[in-house]
């Protein structure tokens, strides 16, 4: 028998004939989803032994790493009570964490509160790069939702829609888009003029279409602007949702896109990097997790114009939606990624 | 989670050389491969030694563009070592860029 575990984290012992049936489902429901090809019988083969490896730890073999970028690494030592300034946790990164790139954020890691802090965050920024050898990224989630009422200016779309002001609904998110796309064009502009090298704009999308369609549009402007910025976008989830439901970007409609969809936008709007989310189902086990996420994630790899880093965390990329990511799961979803999904990156 | 996918999968970052392959892609939209390649042949080593700690920290003091060890001796560091990775990877980093015209600095 083989243990391994549920998507919430929890034990189960499985015999390898369940554990490759949990595979093929997987498999079987990532590419009916996505409408992407299933992995070849030699993935599977090899998730097997992943997966089924006695050892607590599991890596890839010498000459198949993958270069790793972060969402908020000050956050991930504030969250721990370590009362450490913003340069030196990245300076921790740097040089006992392994870290091949750096990302700057502030706390609460929307974008919209760092405008009222943005002096001092530039000043974090620039201080930093002066101690520091990777790539520096500043990252912010857009979080477009923060934009309505009660917390923003603009109609609350969600209020609006199940009253049937549907119209009403979708002109209040272009309005709120439009705000968004603003905040995300000064924060770029200036943290570019503050010297790091570019931008991460995590968790897009997780207010719906609209809020895809202000990153995008953001992206575009700022890679006209400056040609050499390093933009890195990271998604919210495997799949658009449509709020707005009309919205389209150079022509394609956004609601509905699975990752390898999501991956070519962001390479048409002129990012350099783009994050693919693939989300955890709690109620299956981590063998079904990790196979439909990699079903997903390896076509968009496939398809992508540009570098693709799976987000392999808390309740995406098949690790278990957990605040401790049990190191047994993290360890086999990430040697999977790079061996099986053929990820650029992490 | 940082610590879990630096073991299982990730380049080594400046103990190897994890971060010029990080730059290629970020600043060039290389894929890994091809990234790994245009490092490893700057770099005149091999793929395999790209995330080798013994060969590139030797490497990396060599050429003067920084590792883990930043005591009192180091070498370049920071953006001094930034710098030195600009003319080694033939690429515009931004704040070396900004460095050198603060300064009125022209680096050959």
């Amino acid at each position: 028998m083989v243990l391994t575990r549920m998507g919430d984290g929890s034990f189960v012992e499985m015999s390898e004939a369940e554990i490759r049936k949990e595979i093929e489902a997987g498999v079987a429901e990532g590419a009916k989803r996505a409408k992407c090809p299933p992995l070849t019988e030699d993935d599977m083969e090899r998730l097997m032994e992943i997966i089924c490896e006695p050892r607590k730890f599991v890596s890839v073999e010498r000459g198949n790493e993958l270069v790793l970028t972060y969402d908020s690494q000050p956050l991930k030592f504030t969250r721990l009570g370590l009362p450490i300034a913003m340069p030196q946790i990245l300076q921790t990164y740097e040089r006992a964490l392994m870290a091949d790139s750096l990302e700057m954020a502030y706390v609460h890691y929307s974008a919209k509160p760092v405008k009222m802090i943005l002096p001092e965050e530039q000043y974090a920024v620039a201080e930093t790069l002066l101690t520091t050898t990777p790539a520096l990224l500043y990252g912010v989630m857009p979080n477009m939702p923060m934009y309505t009422k009660p917390d923003g200016p603009c109609e609350n779309a969600s209020e609006l829609m199940p009253k049937g002001l549907i119209k009403e609904a979708q002109e209040a998110q272009l309005e709120t888009a439009a705000l968004l796309e603003d905040d995300l064009l000064l924060l770029g502009r200036n943290m570019y003029e503050a010297g790091a090298d570019g931008l991460d704009f995590d968790t897009t999308a997780a207010g719906g279409d609209a809020e895809f369609y202000a990153v995008l549009r953001a992206v575009e402007k700022l890679r006209e602007q400056y040609p050499k910025m390093n933009i890195e976008v990271g998604m919210s989830g495997e799949f658009i949702l449509g709020f707005h439901g009309s919205l389209q970007y150079k022509g394609e409609r956004l609601a509905g896109m699975y990752p390898h969809d999501q991956c070519r936008m962001v390479a048409a709007a002129g990012g350099s990097v783009v994050g693919a989310v693939v989300n955890t189902n709690t109620r299956k086990s981590f063998p079904w997790n990790i196979a439909r996420s990699l079903t997903m994630c390896k076509y968009a790899a496939e398809v992508s114009p540009i570098p693709v880093h799976a987000n392999v965390g808390m309740g995406v990329g098949g690790v278990p939606m957990q605040i401790t990511p049990p190191i047994d799961c993290v360890s086999r979803a990430s040697t999977a990624m790079a061996e099986i999904g053929k990820l650029d990156g992490l | 989670m940082a610590i879990v996918h630096s073991q299982a999968s990730g380049m080594g970052g400046i103990r190897t050389a994890g971060d010029l392959v990080a730059r290629m892609q970020l600043a060039k939209s290389m894929r890994l491969n091809d990234a790994k390649k245009f490092v490893a042949d700057k770099l005149k080593v091999s793929l395999l030694d790209l995330t080798d700690e013994v060969t590139m920290r030797e490497v990396r003091e060599d050429l003067d563009i920084a590792n883990v060890f930043m005591g009192y001796g180091a070498g370049s560091r920071g953006i001094e070592a930034k710098a030195n990775i600009s003319k080694l990877l033939e690429l515009e980093i931004n704040c070396v860029e900004k460095f050198k015209k603060k300064t009125g600095m022209l680096f050959k």
